[in-house]
C-alpha cells in the first residue's frame, strides 16, 4: 500500500474549482454525517454525500474521479435536506450540481446513470424546441435514447382520458431566443474541454 | 534643565525587522535635551533594564523614554527600573514603536521616520512631566461571593479559611447549584449530592461566611477594594427567625402540581416548597407567581398550619447594603433544553429530554426515585439512543464552541442507563470523543469495552416519534456512512452549555466584560483565567465557559486565592493619573466657575463640590473637587470643563500640546522643533 | 384586483385539475390571474443538473418578462417553479455581475424586483382574507399536509416557513375547517424527477409518506406541488405493489380543498381527474350557516397550544 499524500492540494484540484465558481467550502465539513443520516436515497447511493464530501477534501485526483463517477451525484433528488440540516451550512446540493456538470464535461457520467440523464435531456430538449415541456415530445424522445419503448404506455389511456396528456405541443413566440440561450449555456459548456 | 534618556529596543525582530533602530537611536541623540540615546535587543531584559537604571544614575538623567513595545506590555516594568534607580516612576514613558509602528506598517524609510517621530513627542512630553506620588486606598477584607454552585461554595469557604469574611449570595433558595442535581459524578461516579452536601453545611456554619439566599445583587459601586453592594434579599414569605424547617407547610400545600425546577421539569412541587431535601438552607419559601393566596386571594393554609406561626405573606423584599473589597463572580451556566431543537422534535416529544433531566431520572431522589422510567408512560425504556453535540460544534445553531462535559457526561449516563436495565440497550451517537481529564479516556473505554454502550459516529438528522417509539434516523460515518435507523424508547440529547439566565444584566451591573455567547471574559485566556479586566472582580467556573467540576473547583480556589492575595495588603496603591481641579491663590482660589458639568458627565461619580470659606466659615465659592480613590483618568470632565480649570497628572494640556506641535513642526533633519 | 401569475408547465399540461381549482377559487375571490406574457420553462431539475447557467437563464427571462409586464407581485403554484425562481432571484440579486450575464444570454433586463408567492402565501392573504370568502362547507376531514422539499427549503433563501414541522398549509386547513394531523413526513422528499427514470425510488419514498398518513388516521393527503402529487397518485398502482398493501387516501390539491369548502362543485375543481379516486364524503351542507374563514390569527393561538 502507498503512502498518500494528503497536503497537497494541485491548481487544478476540483474542491478548489468548486470554492472558485460556487463559493463553498468543503474544507468545513466535520464529516459528522448529518446529511447522510437525512438523505433519503443514501442506502441506494454508492457514496452517500458525506463520503463525496470527504473524496473532494483528499484533494486526491483518484478520489475526485470516484466522485465524479459516482451514481449518487446523479441519484441525488435535490431534495435540498442535507443543506438544511448542515451544521456547518455547506451548500451541499451545489456541490452536487458542480460535480454534475463537471461529470458530463469530462464524460465520466456513471453508465447506470444512463438513463436519468437520458431523461434530463430529453427535458431540455423539449424546452429548447418548443419553449415549455411538452408531455409527448419528452416521453418520445426518451424512450428514443433509452430504448425503454413500452414503459408506462399503460398510463397513457388513462393521463388522456383525465386531459393530461396534449398532442399538439405550445409554442412559445421567441424560440429563436431559445435556441440561443442553450447554444450559450449548455451547447457551449460541453463543447468546451 | 531637561536631560532626557532615549532607550530605543529592537524587540528582537519585532520592531527592528522593520525599524532602523540604530538609526532612530542616532537621530533622537540630536533633540535638544537629549543626553542619552542607546539602542538595545531586548530592552525589557535584566541587561536592557541595568543600562536604563546605569543611565539614569550615571548621566543624572530627570525624563526617560523608553520606545518599544505598548506600554500595557511593560510600562510597569521600565517604570520600576526607574524607581529603583532612583528616578520617578512617572517621569518614565513608553513610545509604541511595535503596535503603532513596526507591526503595522513595511520595513521602509518612512517608516523609521515614523519611529522617530513617536519618540520625538514623547521626548517632549516628558519634559513637562511632574514626579507623581500613587495614591493609597484602604481594602476591605470581606469578599463578596455571587452564585451558590459548586464554584461559589468551594471559593467562599477558601476565603474564609484564609481568615477572611465572605458574603455568599445565592439567587435560588438553596445553595448548590447543578451539581446538587446530578445523580452520579464522572470519573469516579461518586453520588454527587453526597460530596457537595458536607461542602453545603460547612459553608452554612462557616463563622467567616454569611449566607443569602434566594438573593440577588441589586447595585454595585465604587472600586477595587472599596465596592459597595446592595443586595436584593427576596423575601421568602417567612420569618426565618421563627421558623425550623419542619416542613409541615411543604406537605399541606393544596397546588402540589407545579413543575419542579430542581427536577428539570419532569416532577413536581407545591406552591410553598423546599427546592430538594438536602436544601441549604432548609427552610421553604413560596413562590409568589403559582401560590393561590398571592394569585386569588385564597388559601392561606401554610399559615394555619404553621406551628411556630412563622408565614408572613406581606414581608417584603429587603435590600442589605454592603462593603466589600473584591469579588468572585461564580453565577454558572445553563443547557439548552429539547425545544431548541427543529428536528428533534421542537421539544413536543416527551421521551426526548437533556442531560439535566436525564440526571433526575436517574438520581434516587429524583421523580422516579432512581428507576429508569421514560416520562411520557412511566414504562422502563429498553433502548436509549444518547446523542451528544446537540447544539454545540454547530454554527448553523449559532453556537460554534464546544461544550467539553457532554462526552465525558454522555458517557456516563449511558453507563448509569446499562447499570440500572441490564437488558437494555444504549447507543451513542458521537463525532468526537473529548476525554482530556485525568481518568476521563479510561472512564469512556469502561463504557465502550465493559458496559456494552454501542458508540456511532456520526449524527443524527432527525427524530419523529410512531406508535409509542422515537424514531432515530442516524449514519456510521466509519462504514461510509450507512444509514443507521434505530427504535428508541428514549433520547437523551447532550445539548449544548450556554451562559446563565440574566448573565448579560449581571455583567453590566459589574462592568465585566463578556463575550458574544454571554460567558463572562477572563484577562488573558492563557496567563490570566480568573481575572476580569476589572480590578477587583474575579471569575470562577462555568460563568467563564462550560466546564466540569474539578476545574470550576480548581477556578474557584484560583479566584480565592486572588482574593486573598488582594486582601493580604492593608492599602492599595492606585496611579495618580487623576483629574484634578487646579486650586489658585486667594482672591481666585481656583479657574473653576463652579458649573459642575464635570459632575454630571463622571462615569464613576468623582466629583464632589468643594465649599471654599474664609476663616469665619463664609462660603466664597463652592468649585468641583476629584475624589483621587473614585476617579479612573478617563478626562471626559478635561473635554468638557469650559474653563480648562480641570487637568489630568500626567496628560495634562501642556504636555499633550507638547506632543502636537512637536510632531507639526517637525524639521528638515527631524530634530529640531 | 389583479396578481401576475406564472403557471408553469405542469399547469399547463399534467396538473389540469391544479389549474382549474385554482382559477375557480381566483374568481370566486375576484381576482385576476395575469399570465406572464410568452412564459417559458423554468427548467425544472433537468436544467440545474445539467448546466449552471442555463438554469438560471431560462428562470431569469420569466422574471425579466414579469417585470416587463408591470407584474410587482407573481404567483407560482408549482412549488419546483416557485423553488427555481426564488434561487434564481436570489443569486442574481447577490451577483450583479452574474446577473448582468445572465441579462445578456437572455437579452432582456432583468432587476429581480418581483415578489414571487407560493399557493399558500396567495391562499391565505389575496383569497381567504376577504370578507366576502365564506366557507360555505367546511372541509371536516382530517389531512395529513403534505408540504413536500421545495417550498421550505432551502429555508435561508425562502424564507417562507420553518424547514422542520412547517405549520403554514397546517393552519391554512384549519381555516377552513380542516383536522391537519401532526405526523412525521411532512417534507420528506416523494421522489421528485424521477418519476420516469427511477419509478421503484418514486414507489419507494411517497409510499413511506403515504404509509405514515394513512397510519395517523388521515382521509386525504394535502399537496401544493404538481410533482408530489403526480408522484403521490398517478403512481399509486407501483406503490400498492412495491409496499405490498393498498393505500386508499386521495392526494388533494390545496386549491381542490379550498374551493370545495367554499362551495365550488366538484366539477369545476377537476376532482375526477385523479387517478386514485377521492372518495371523501364532500356533500355541501347546503343550508350549512356560511361563515368567514376563521381569522389567521386565531389559528396561530391553536397551533402555539398544541
Amino acid at each position: 500500500m502507498s503512502v498518500e499524500n494528503h497536503s497537497h492540494h494541485g491548481p487544478e484540484a476540483l474542491s478548489d474549482k468548486i470554492y472558485a465558481e460556487a463559493g463553498v467550502n468543503t474544507a468545513k465539513c466535520y464529516q459528522c454525517g448529518k446529511c447522510s443520516a437525512g438523505c433519503p436515497l443514501a442506502e441506494d447511493m454508492d457514496f452517500p454525500p458525506s463520503v463525496i464530501m470527504r473524496l473532494l477534501q483528499t484533494g486526491l485526483p483518484k478520489n475526485e474521479e470516484k466522485a465524479l463517477e459516482s451514481y449518487s451525484i446523479w441519484l441525488c433528488l435535490a431534495c435540498e435536506t442535507c443543506y438544511a440540516r448542515c451544521p456547518m451550512e455547506i451548500d451541499i446540493p451545489k456541490v452536487a450540481d458542480c460535480l454534475r456538470h463537471e461529470s458530463l464535461r469530462r464524460k465520466k457520467a456513471n453508465p447506470k446513470s444512463k438513463d436519468i440523464i437520458s431523461f434530463h435531456r430529453a427535458f431540455l430538449d423539449s424546452i429548447k424546441y418548443t419553449g415549455r415541456l411538452y408531455e409527448m415530445g419528452l416521453i418520445v424522445d426518451y424512450k428514443a435514447r433509452s430504448r425503454h419503448l413500452i414503459q408506462d404506455v399503460n398510463l397513457a389511456p388513462g393521463m388522456y382520458l383525465k386531459g393530461k396528456l396534449h398532442i399538439i405541443p405550445e409554442r412559445i413566440k421567441h424560440l429563436g431566443l431559445m435556441k440561443k440561450i442553450f447554444s450559450k449555456t449548455l451547447e457551449s459548456k460541453e463543447k468546451s474541454r | 534643565m531637561a536631560r532626557i534618556g532615549v532607550f530605543i529596543c529592537h524587540c528582537g525582530e519585532n520592531i527592528g525587522a522593520t525599524v532602523d533602530c540604530t538609526k532612530v537611536a542616532e537621530t533622537c541623540g540630536k533633540i535638544p535635551g537629549v543626553v542619552h540615546s542607546v539602542d538595545y535587543k531586548y530592552m525589557c531584559s535584566d541587561p536592557g533594564q541595568n543600562m536604563i537604571k546605569d543611565a539614569i544614575r550615571e548621566k543624572k538623567l530627570n525624563g526617560v523614554v523608553v520606545a518599544a513595545c505598548s506600554p500595557r506590555m511593560h510600562e510597569p516594568t521600565f517604570r520600576r527600573a526607574a524607581a529603583e534607580a532612583g528616578l520617578n516612576p512617572f517621569l518614565c514613558e513608553m513610545a509604541n514603536l511595535r503596535e503603532h509602528c513596526s507591526w503595522v506598517h513595511e520595513k521602509g524609510d518612512t517608516t523609521t521616520d515614523k519611529a522617530i517621530d513617536l519618540v520625538r513627542i514623547l521626548v517632549e512630553k516628558v519634559k513637562r512631566n511632574k514626579p507623581l506620588l500613587p495614591i493609597k486606598v484602604p481594602v476591605t477584607k470581606t469578599a463578596l461571593v455571587l452564585g451558590g454552585g459548586i464554584a461559589g461554595i468551594q471559593a467562599s469557604l477558601d476565603i474564609a479559611n484564609a481568615g477572611h469574611k465572605v458574603i455568599l449570595v445565592e439567587r435560588e433558595p438553596s445553595i448548590g447549584g447543578h451539581m446538587s442535581q446530578l445523580s452520579e459524578t464522572f470519573p469516579t461516579l461518586d453520588c454527587s449530592q453526597c460530596i457537595l452536601t458536607p461542602r453545603m453545611v460547612e459553608v452554612a456554619q462557616h463563622p467567616n461566611i454569611t449566607l443569602y439566599t434566594y438573593s440577588e445583587l441589586e447595585s454595585l459601586e465604587g472600586f477595587i477594594g472599596n465596592f459597595k453592594v446592595k443586595i436584593r434579599k427576596k423575601s421568602r414569605s417567612l420569618d426565618e427567625k421563627l421558623c425550623t424547617g419542619c416542613g409541615l407547610c411543604t406537605t399541606k400545600c393544596p397546588n402540589k402540581r407545579i413543575p419542579n425546577e430542581f427536577d428539570a421539569g419532569l416532577g413536581m412541587r407545591p406552591a410553598i416548597y423546599v427546592p430538594f431535601p438536602q436544601a441549604v438552607p432548609n427552610k421553604p419559601v413560596i413562590d409568589k407567581v403559582n401560590c393561590t393566596y398571592y394569585t386569588k386571594g385564597k388559601c392561606k393554609l401554610c399559615e394555619k398550619i404553621c406551628p411556630r406561626n412563622a408565614i408572613r405573606y406581606d414581608q417584603p423584599d429587603e435590600i442589605v447594603e454592603a462593603e466589600v473589597g473584591g469579588i468572585v463572580i461564580a453565577t454558572g451556566f445553563d443547557v439548552l433544553n429539547s425545544d431548541f431543537f427543529p428536528e428533534y422534535g421542537y421539544g413536543k416529544y416527551k421521551d426526548v429530554v437533556n442531560g439535566f433531566q436525564f440526571e433526575r431520572l436517574a438520581s434516587a431522589s429524583g421523580p422516579t426515585l432512581g428507576e429508569m422510567k421514560r416520562p411520557s408512560d412511566g414504562k422502563t425504556p429498553e433502548t436509549v439512543v444518547f446523542i451528544a453535540c446537540a447544539g454545540s460544534r454547530d454554527p448553523a445553531k449559532g453556537i460554534e464552541y464546544c461544550s467539553k462535559i457532554c462526552c465525558m457526561y454522555t458517557a456516563k449516563h449511558a453507563m448509569l442507563y446499562r447499570h440500572k436495565v441490564h437488558h437494555g440497550k444504549a447507543y451513542v451517537f458521537y463525532m468526537d470523543i473529548r476525554a482530556g481529564g485525568k481518568m476521563y479516556e479510561e472512564f469512556v473505554r469502561r463504557a465502550i469495552e465493559e458496559d456494552g454502550v454501542n458508540y456511532v459516529r456520526g449524527r443524527v438528522s432527525r427524530i419523529y416519534e410512531k406508535n409509542g417509539k422515537l424514531i432515530v434516523m442516524g449514519a456510521d460515518t466509519l462504514l461510509g456512512a450507512q444509514p443507521v435507523e434505530i427504535e428508541a424508547d428514549m433520547v437523551v440529547l447532550a445539548t449544548a452549555g450556554v451562559a446563565n439566565d440574566g448573565a448579560e444584566e449581571l455583567a453590566q451591573k459589574l462592568h465585566v466584560s463578556y463575550d458574544a455567547y454571554k460567558f463572562f471574559t477572563e484577562a488573558h485566556p492563557k496567563l490570566r483565567p480568573v481575572e476580569t479586566n476589572t480590578a477587583g472582580i474575579f471569575l470562577a467556573g462555568a460563568c467563564q465557559a462550560p466546564k466540569d467540576i474539578p476545574e470550576s473547583v480548581a477556578q474557584a480556589s484560583g479566584a480565592a486565592s486572588k482574593v486573598a492575595g488582594l486582601f493580604s495588603q492593608d492599602e492599595l496603591t492606585r496611579e495618580p493619573l487623576i483629574a484634578v481641579v487646579n486650586r489658585t491663590a486667594p482672591p481666585q482660589y481656583s479657574t473653576c466657575v463652579g458649573c459642575f458639568l464635570c459632575q454630571t458627565s463622571c462615569p464613576y461619580q468623582a466629583i464632589e463640590k468643594e465649599e471654599i470659606r474664609t476663616k469665619d466659615g463664609k462660603l466664597i465659592k463652592t468649585v468641583a473637587k476629584v475624589n483621587p480613590g473614585l476617579c479612573q483618568g478617563c478626562g471626559t470632565c478635561v473635554a468638557l470643563c469650559r474653563s480648562k480649570s480641570i487637568d489630568i497628572e500626567g496628560y495634562t494640556h501642556n504636555q499633550v500640546y507638547a506632543e502636537v506641535m512637536a510632531l507639526l513642526n517637525r524639521s528638515e533633519d527631524n530634530v529640531n522643533i | 384586483m389583479s396578481i401576475g401569475f406564472y403557471p408553469g408547465c405542469s399547469l399547463k399540461g399534467s396538473a389540469p385539475e391544479y389549474t382549474e381549482s385554482l382559477l375557480a377559487v381566483a374568481e370566486k375571490a375576484g381576482i385576476e390571474l395575469r399570465e406572464v406574457p410568452d412564459w417559458n420553462c423554468c427548467g425544472a431539475t433537468a436544467a440545474h443538473n445539467l448546466n449552471h447557467e442555463l438554469s438560471l437563464a431560462l428562470p431569469a427571462r420569466i422574471l425579466a418578462s414579469a417585470e416587463k409586464a408591470w407584474m410587482k407581485e407573481l404567483l407560482v403554484p408549482c412549488a419546483a417553479c416557485y423553488s427555481r425562481l426564488c434561487v434564481t432571484a436570489a443569486e442574481l440579486k447577490e451577483n450583479p455581475e452574474l446577473r448582468k450575464k445572465i441579462a445578456g444570454v437572455i437579452e432582456m433586463e432583468l432587476e429581480c424586483s418581483t415578489k414571487i408567492l407560493n399557493i399558500i402565501e396567495f391562499l391565505d392573504r389575496w383569497v381567504l382574507n376577504s370578507e366576502e370568502m365564506k366557507i360555505r362547507a367546511p372541509f371536516n376531514h382530517k389531512v395529513a399536509c403534505y408540504y413536500g422539499c421545495l417550498l421550505v427549503r432551502p429555508p435561508k433563501i425562502l424564507n417562507f416557513d420553518r424547514a422542520e414541522d412547517p405549520m403554514t398549509m397546517d393552519k391554512l386547513m384549519s381555516r377552513i375547517g380542516a383536522e391537519p394531523i401532526d405526523w412525521a413526513f411532512k417534507t420528506e422528499c416523494c421522489g421528485a424527477g424521477f418519476s420516469v427514470s427511477r419509478t421503484d425510488l418514486v414507489a419507494k419514498l411517497s409510499g413511506k409518506i403515504l404509509e405514515d398518513a394513512e397510519d395517523r388516521g388521515a382521509e386525504a393527503v394535502i399537496v401544493a406541488c404538481p410533482m408530489c402529487h403526480s408522484n403521490l397518485d398517478m403512481r399509486r398502482a407501483q406503490i400498492n405493489k412495491q409496499a405490498g398493501r393498498k393505500f386508499s387516501l386521495p392526494a388533494i390539491y390545496i386549491t381542490q380543498a379550498v374551493g370545495s369548502a367554499l362551495g365550488i362543485p366538484d366539477k369545476k375543481l377537476g376532482m375526477k381527474r385523479h387517478f386514485v379516486p377521492v372518495k371523501l364524503s364532500m356533500t355541501k351542507k347546503k343550508n350549512a350557516p356560511a361563515k368567514a374563514a376563521v381569522p389567521a390569527a386565531q389559528t396561530a393561538e391553536k397551533q402555539m397550544e398544541a
